[in-house]
């Protein structure tokens, strides 16, 4: 049965499809086929969603070793979940690619970019659906390996520097996530997550567990970029091909932040986390500091691509604020910003994209009168925008109210109050944007500039399309984050 | 046509017309009578509406629900059928007006100028028929982002800063305060339905309600309560018609309809009495009340008069809601009717004055009343309406007004109201009448004429209803009633 094979097929199929794109090297024919192979992953990830929201957790032995010895994969609903965005944002941002990579990098090189997609890919999917924390690692180092790669291919030469930075940032994740892993296995001897999961308790307060906690938590957390570990984020996504910083917003954080959830929750619970290590005193206050000092940041970024990097690591803080408030309403907000804010940043990239491909510039003061010349693509940005603003019928606001009742459950009324205005340094960012764009004269003799291809406008607006879609009929998303919540706190519906 | 639909439609009809009016772009004829076809058919379906509700039924639509619990869904009820009335039909008039100024001006852009003010229509239709506050709110933003570019319309650096200072404070307002509140009401009540008689008994603290109210009452930034009254006289750099309906109709009634709305429907007035939770916000209104009556008596741009005045006669609204008491509020839902009226006659004359002038101050408009015989005359019934002398429609919500103070044994409030009447003589009067008396003070006043004729039609035509509100305001009065029957 090919269904019973689907999450091995899930990681296996961007693994080959990867040496596949170098062999053909050929451009267009490398983007045919890992658009193909990123589809076929989309396909199935709705397939698992749907299996385990309709039958429960599946388990899959890899290769047919069973569990303590072999590799488990495991899917229960948040990884499902995670698998949707990440193969979704995937799908649709390389379908964006083939004209923008084109335009943005030499020719020469394209196909590398989908073969390092193509592993890209592999190593988050494989990150998501893996149930081995050594497996993680191992998807990790592919992920990373194959996203410095990306970056670096960006024309501009700061390209290099931030490849690098974020190299070196990310082996000492890397190295800190596999020492934390080491410690663990030290103690417990194993490395599946859910024996992981019961040995555990018995070792709790050992100071080897507990410092294997401590490097995990640094080390995930910059991968996704938490305040103060997030320096290595806003050049990454500034210099990078337009389409990869989009592929990045949408799904490397992402997974980091899933990770976050599923070593403080799953792994080690909600007692030792959040009781014996008091892990909530230490991420509230980052989150928030996280919020308001990168928003604050992106208000004075001339370059609106670092501007949408910097408010990155603000969106960030918010589903770590979502995770630190410890209820089924909060981690529902995590969840749910989780999957929103993967679609609205994508969608703002997407159309910087768009913006890079006729003006060869995303630089604020460049976009004057744009938004007449270019009035599809602005449109997008404007929705997209409100969507991060968190206006009513996005899914920016959908998270935002989650957030805001969580709050308001414990009774934190500074917490709401904080998230509100949060929200306004974001409209002031946004803003600042659209004013020029809208209100702001043209002042170049420049050759006219057209509205984008067409081949950019489709996938562009199937993202808006998804940020208004599931701002209004919010029954799978918060369905599904209400159960998953559920998972990790491991309380009843 | 069942009532379900019809208003549904309501919500839609604007709405479509603002898509076919983008359609013919380049068609300034049939384009400006689809603007008109709209209006026509909108407040023809509000109108059919009236028969049901006064009835006693209160015809439904559910759109979608969009977080379990929380849907948009439609749902009329005398004081949003009214509301409704007052805007749909309005917006008939200022539609022709609009015809008449944005050709006399030759503005630009004048597309994107009806289509903005379609979907703001479109808006406040949802703001009036809304069954619950969330659905109120997205209306409300949607109303708040349609009116930006008509703010902003003529592209300056002061329609900018206007624009700016629009958006800014209305957005702010509502998502730091306005959204707090009603999230804060979810949590405790468990739902956010209007439902006669409020939500909120025993489920929020009673020492807590004044703050949320606080919270609610300044969240809706478009009631102009000070301090946060700003936006108003920064969005009087937009075109007069926009002034006329949006800021005198539309968006600011908007505004304290969500008020009267909220107090209703959310506390409920029998509540805020026991409480008395609405003392500190009837306070504020009353300061707003004199304070905007004070600084109108300073300015001489004649838009920026009739803003501050705006803002004063705004809080009379605000200021009859937190009375609490049924009289009270019959006086505010009439007077966002009686306001309505009058005050869109003084912009129309105000507009009137520009196009056929180009002047904006007052100092310089002595004598014109002479040579533009309508809009002064026009302009003189609005004014004595909104004064609230026999024979115009002010008069019987001042009534109402007044005989809630007493009924509510606010003394003061009663001083507050009279002297503010009395302020209304001191800084609108003086406008007609120089107009009519006054010597001019230039030679070229022979060289001008009356306003455009769609511009006078308008402006006869709300001026002769402020009239007819005086003699007929008996249905105002019966669907204000009809509100506190079915408790």
């Amino acid at each position: 049965m090919i269904s019973a094979q689907l999450p091995a097929l899930q990681v296996v199929i961007p693994l080959l499809a990867g040496p596949a794109c170098l062999l053909l090297h050929h451009p267009r024919l490398s983007w045919a086929l890992a658009t193909t192979a990123s589809w076929m992953t989309f396909l199935i990830a709705l397939t698992l969603l749907d299996q385990v929201l309709s039958t429960g957790i599946i388990t899959y032995a890899m290769g047919g070793w069973a569990a303590p010895w072999g590799i488990e994969y495991r899917v229960d609903e948040i990884n499902a979940f995670v698998l949707l965005i990440i193969s979704g944002i995937s799908s649709i941002t390389i379908s964006f690619a083939r004209n923008s990579i084109e335009y943005e990098v030499n020719e020469k090189r394209v196909y590398i970019v989908y073969a390092g997609w193509m592993l890209f890919l592999t190593g988050l999917l494989g990150i998501t659906i893996t149930g081995d924390v050594f497996n993680v690692f191992v998807f990790l180092e592919i992920a990373s390996l194959s996203s410095y790669l990306l970056i670096s291919l960006g024309q501009d030469r700061r390209a290099l520097t931030a490849a690098f930075r974020y190299l070196v940032v990310g082996t000492i994740g890397a190295t800190f996530i596999l020492i934390g892993i080491a410690l663990l296995y030290m103690m417990t001897g194993t490395l599946n997550m859910i024996d992981l999961m019961e040995r555990i308790p018995a070792v709790s307060d050992t100071r080897t567990v507990k410092m294997a906690f401590a490097f995990l938590t640094v080390g995930i957390g910059l991968k996704a970029a938490v305040f103060p570990l997030h320096f290595w984020l806003p050049n990454a996504y500034a210099y990078a091909p337009s389409a990869i910083s989009a592929l990045f917003a949408g799904t490397a954080t992402k997974v980091a932040v899933y990770l976050l959830l599923r070593f403080f929750f799953t792994i080690y619970g909600v007692e030792f986390s959040f009781e014996i290590m008091e892990l909530d005193r230490v991420l509230l206050p980052l989150a928030l500091a996280g919020i308001f000092v990168a928003s604050s940041i992106a208000i004075f970024q001339k370059d609106v691509k670092r501007m949408l990097g910097y408010s990155s690591v603000a969106q960030i803080g918010y589903m770590v604020l979502g995770m630190s408030l410890v209820s089924v309403s909060g981690v529902t907000a995590a969840i749910l910003h989780l999957f929103n804010h993967a679609l609205m940043k994508a969608a703002l990239f997407v159309t910087l994209g768009c913006v890079f491909f006729r003006l060869r510039s995303v630089m604020r003061d460049d976009l004057a009168g744009i938004g007449r010349k270019m009035p599809w693509t602005m449109a997008a940005f404007v929705v997209a925008g409100f969507s991060l603003v968190g206006i009513p019928l996005t899914v920016g606001f959908i998270s935002k109210w989650y957030l805001i009742v969580a709050a308001l459950e414990q009774q934190w009324w500074w917490l709401a109050v904080l998230v509100l205005i949060s929200s306004l340094l974001a409209l002031v960012y946004i803003w600042q944007v659209i004013e020029v764009a809208y209100f702001k004269p043209a002042d170049d003799q420049s050759p006219a500039i057209k509205e984008a291809p067409v081949a950019l406008l489709i996938p562009t607006w199937l993202l808006i399309g998804a940020n208004i879609y599931f701002g209004i009929d919010t029954s799978l998303t918060v369905g599904v984050a209400d159960r998953a919540a559920r998972v990790l706190l491991g309380v009843g519906p | 046509m069942n009532p379900e639909l019809t208003t549904a439609l309501a919500v839609f009809v604007p709405f479509l017309g603002s898509i076919g009016i983008g359609l013919l772009d380049r068609y300034p004829n049939p384009r400006e009578a689809l603007t008109l076809i709209s209006a026509g058919a909108l407040f023809l379906l509000v109108l059919s509406l009236v028969p049901e509700v006064t009835a006693g039924d209160r015809p439904a639509a559910q759109l979608i629900e969009v977080m379990p619990g929380l849907s948009l869904a439609l749902e009329v009820e005398p004081l949003g059928l009214l509301f409704a009335l007052i805007a749909s039909g309005l917006w008939i008039v200022t539609s022709v007006y609009s015809i008449g100024y944005m050709r006399g001006n030759n503005e630009s852009h004048q597309t994107r100028y009806y289509i903005c003010f379609a979907v703001a229509l479109a808006a406040t239709m949802g703001v009036a028929f809304a069954a619950n506050m969330f659905t109120l709110f997205i209306f409300y933003e949607v109303l708040t982002l349609s009116t930006y570019p008509l703010v902003a319309h003529k592209g300056t650096d002061e329609a900018k800063r206007g624009a700016r200072v629009y958006l800014a404070l209305l957005i702010s307002t509502s998502i730091g305060f306005l959204l707090l509140a009603m999230v804060w009401t979810w949590q405790a009540a468990g739902t956010l339905d209007f439902v006669n008689g409020g939500i909120l008994r025993d489920k929020v603290d009673p020492g807590l309600l004044p703050l949320l109210l606080a919270l609610y009452l300044f969240g809706i930034g478009k009631a102009a309560l000070m301090p946060f009254h700003r936006w108003l006289p920064s969005a009087m750099v937009a075109p007069t018609p926009v002034s006329a309906l949006l800021h005198a109709v539309a968006v600011v009634k908007a505004g304290v309809f969500t008020v009267v709305k909220v107090t209703v429907y959310v506390f409920g007035i029998d509540l805020l009495r026991e409480t008395n939770a609405s003392t500190f916000m009837m306070w504020i209104a009353a300061i707003t009340l004199l304070t905007a009556s004070l600084v109108a008596m300073t300015k001489d741009n004649l838009k920026a008069r009739l803003a501050y005045s705006t803002i004063s006669q705004l809080a009379y609204v605000t200021l009859g809601a937190m009375l609490a008491n049924t009289t009270a509020l019959i006086g505010a839902g009439m007077h966002i009717a009686t306001h309505a009226v009058g005050k869109i006659t003084l912009f129309f004359c105000a507009g009137a004055i520009y196009v056929a002038t180009h002047k904006t101050e007052i100092s310089e408009m002595n004598g014109l009343g002479r040579t533009m015989p309508f809009t002064y005359g026009a302009m003189l019934i609005g004014t004595l309406s909104i004064i609230g002398l026999p024979p115009f429609g002010g008069i019987w919500s001042k009534w109402y007004l007044a005989v809630g103070t007493l009924e509510a044994g606010q003394w003061i409030m009663l001083v507050v109201l009279l002297l503010s009447s009395l302020l209304n003589i001191i800084y609108l009067l003086p406008i007609p009448v120089y107009g009519f008396f006054g010597r001019s003070s230039e030679t070229s006043n022979a060289a001008i004429k009356e306003a455009p004729l769609p511009v006078v039609i308008a402006l006869v035509f709300s001026g002769v209803g402020c009239m007819a509100l005086f003699f007929f305001p008996q249905p105002l009065y019966d669907l204000m009633a009809l509100l506190f029957t079915g408790q």
